[in-house]
């Protein structure tokens, strides 16, 4: 047809398909069943030796035993208090000094050149040192915790404090709100969504540091545990310590998904 | 109030802000501050209510508050800074909280405040629920609520759709004419300055000077009569006149900055 002639008028091809994301819930469920029911097939079917990859429902009769037995309550027990505790004194001493750094730029040529170097230090190697210096007991496994929990904590909370728009300070300022009002009113909640983000890869650091430091020559926890078993071969009670653990991580990242949401409600 | 600044000047590292400024607000008067982009007029009304120290020149405030004045200048802010989490009503009782004064007061002036400029039945709603224009309602509000001698407004609807800047204009009217606060308002809008100011003060580009000081005389009350609205295109011309070789120059100098 040449330039310019008079075409017939027919409808605009639809031109924008695919590049969409939809949701798919039926398929996260059934691959997931296929895969467990794959296992469960391959260990009957004698493909896989029970001894190595122990079937899924052998792993959930061992985890039935732990939990009659009380071996689940008093590991739990010991690993929650030195998560816990671990936890608890590396967010708050790694807050306490993102807010140093945050605000005061003296602070903040002190610390970020120290933090900058020991925070690539993968800080279970530190273990012995502390072992050492601490001895063998709790405090040289919640010491490990809370240190690889400061970091984390320490730079996401400066970084929060710098991200916090100026204007809304000068604003404060503007009316006159005192100092340490506006820190609590001002900068406090604008820089509390940085700092709940970080829980979510701190309690990560924490329970993958605890159960390495209860690796090291702890007779309790979880991470203890599931190391005895592999030595004595149970691998479906060893396969049940670690189901144990995942659900822990589970169940403290849906706690910290809850928190966020009653937390920051605004948002 | 009476605000006075003399021989302001504005430096910033080997940039030039505000050059040596002279400016007077006379009791209960509305000053426009109209200006290319990046001729200091944020800077100056910072430096104007205390927000930064000028590198030369003093701004002094005389006459008398306002009855229940708690702070004698208060800010509108182009981009509101409102915080997030708090509701219209909490933003606004924030300047007011750090006052001793019996809780039903405080309640009474957030009230006020709010019903004053049409925001009563969002005051349970967050920012993020508001459109612009409620979200700079809730920020007069919140100037309102101190019963501030001085507001200084600095470009307050220029993050606003046109229609909304109309609504936002008349209330202003509304507001002025009402309470006769002494305020500077700052524009890039020369409508926007027609419509609110008594005297409308031209900055030139950057290093920012006042090039001339142009008084609006037409009534407030007679800016909407057809006479009024003749007048006010007459000065509408004379300042676009004015400003235009400032603008023209001011943008060719940020492309190449
Ligand atoms: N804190 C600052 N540091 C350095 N330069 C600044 C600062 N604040 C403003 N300026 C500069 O001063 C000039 C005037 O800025 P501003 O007062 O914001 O202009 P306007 O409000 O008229 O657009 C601009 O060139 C800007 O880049
Ligand atoms: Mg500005």
């Amino acid at each position: 047809m040449p330039d310019g002639a008079m075409q017939a008028a027919r409808p605009v091809r639809f031109r924008a398909r695919g590049f969409v994301a939809r949701r798919h819930p039926a398929a996260s469920v059934v691959v997931f069943l296929a895969l467990i029911a794959a296992w469960e097939a391959a260990v009957r079917l004698g493909l896989i030796s029970e001894l190595f990859l122990p079937a899924p429902s052998s792993v959930l009769a061992a985890l039935r035993e732990l939990i009659e037995d009380g071996t689940l309550r008093d590991n739990l027990a010991a690993s929650l208090f030195r998560l816990l505790t671990g936890w608890a004194a590396g967010t708050i001493v790694g807050i306490a000094a993102g807010f140093a750094i945050g605000l005061s730029s003296l602070a903040r040529a002190a610390g970020i050149p120290v933090i900058s170097a020991i925070y690539p230090i993968p800080k279970i190697a530190l273990l012995p040192l502390f072992i050492l210096w601490l001895g063998i007991g709790e405090t040289s496994r919640v010491t490990v915790v809370a240190l690889g929990v400061f970091f984390p904590t320490c730079i996401a909370t400066f970084g929060a404090i710098d991200n916090i728009p100026r204007g809304i300070i000068r604003m404060a300022q503007s009316f006159d709100v005192p100092p340490l009002a506006i820190l609590r009113k001002v900068v406090l909640p604008a820089a509390l969504p940085g700092i709940l983000s970080a829980f979510r890869i701190t309690a990560a650091v924490a329970l993958l540091l605890l159960v390495a430091a209860e690796m090291i020559g702890a007779q309790s926890g979880i991470g203890a545990y599931v190391l005895a078993q592999g030595q004595l071969m149970q691998t479906d009670h060893l396969l049940a310590g670690v189901l144990v653990i995942s659900v822990l991580g589970l169940l403290i990242g849906t706690g910290l998904s809850w928190l966020e949401k009653r937390l920051l409600t605004w948002r | 109030m009476e605000l006075v600044g003399r021989g302001i000047g504005q430096v910033f590292g080997d940039v030039t802000a505000l050059a040596e400024i002279d400016v007077h607000v006379a009791d209960g008067e509305v000053l426009g501050v109209i200006g290319p982009s990046g001729c200091g007029k944020s800077t100056l009304l910072a430096i104007l209510g205390g927000l930064l120290k000028p590198s030369r020149g003093t701004v002094e405030v005389s006459g008398r508050k306002p009855p229940d004045c708690l702070a004698e200048i208060a800010y509108v802010f182009q981009d509101f800074n409102l915080l997030p989490w708090r509701t219209a009503e909490g933003n606004v009782r924030l300047p007011l909280e750090h006052h001793s004064m019996p809780e039903a007061e405080r309640r009474e002036r957030v009230a006020e405040a709010l019903a004053l400029i049409g925001l009563t039945e969002f005051a349970a709603a967050f920012p993020r629920q508001l459109s612009g224009g409620m979200r700079q309602r809730v920020g007069i509000a919140r100037a309102l609520a101190v019963r501030p001698a001085v507001l200084l407004l600095d470009e307050p609807l220029s993050a606003l759709d046109a229609q909304t800047r109309e609504l936002l204009m008349e209330d202003f009217q509304r507001i002025w004419l009402r309470d006769r606060t002494t305020a500077i308002y700052v524009t890039h809008n020369l409508t926007e300055a027609l419509q609110l100011a008594d005297r409308i003060a031209v900055f030139t580009r950057r290093p920012g000077r006042v090039r001339e000081i142009v008084a609006v005389d037409v009534n407030r009350a007679d800016r909407a009569t057809p006479a009024g609205r003749a007048r006010l295109a007459e000065l509408h011309d004379h300042l676009w006149g004015a400003i235009r070789q400032e603008a023209l120059v001011a943008d060719r100098e940020l492309e190449h900055a």
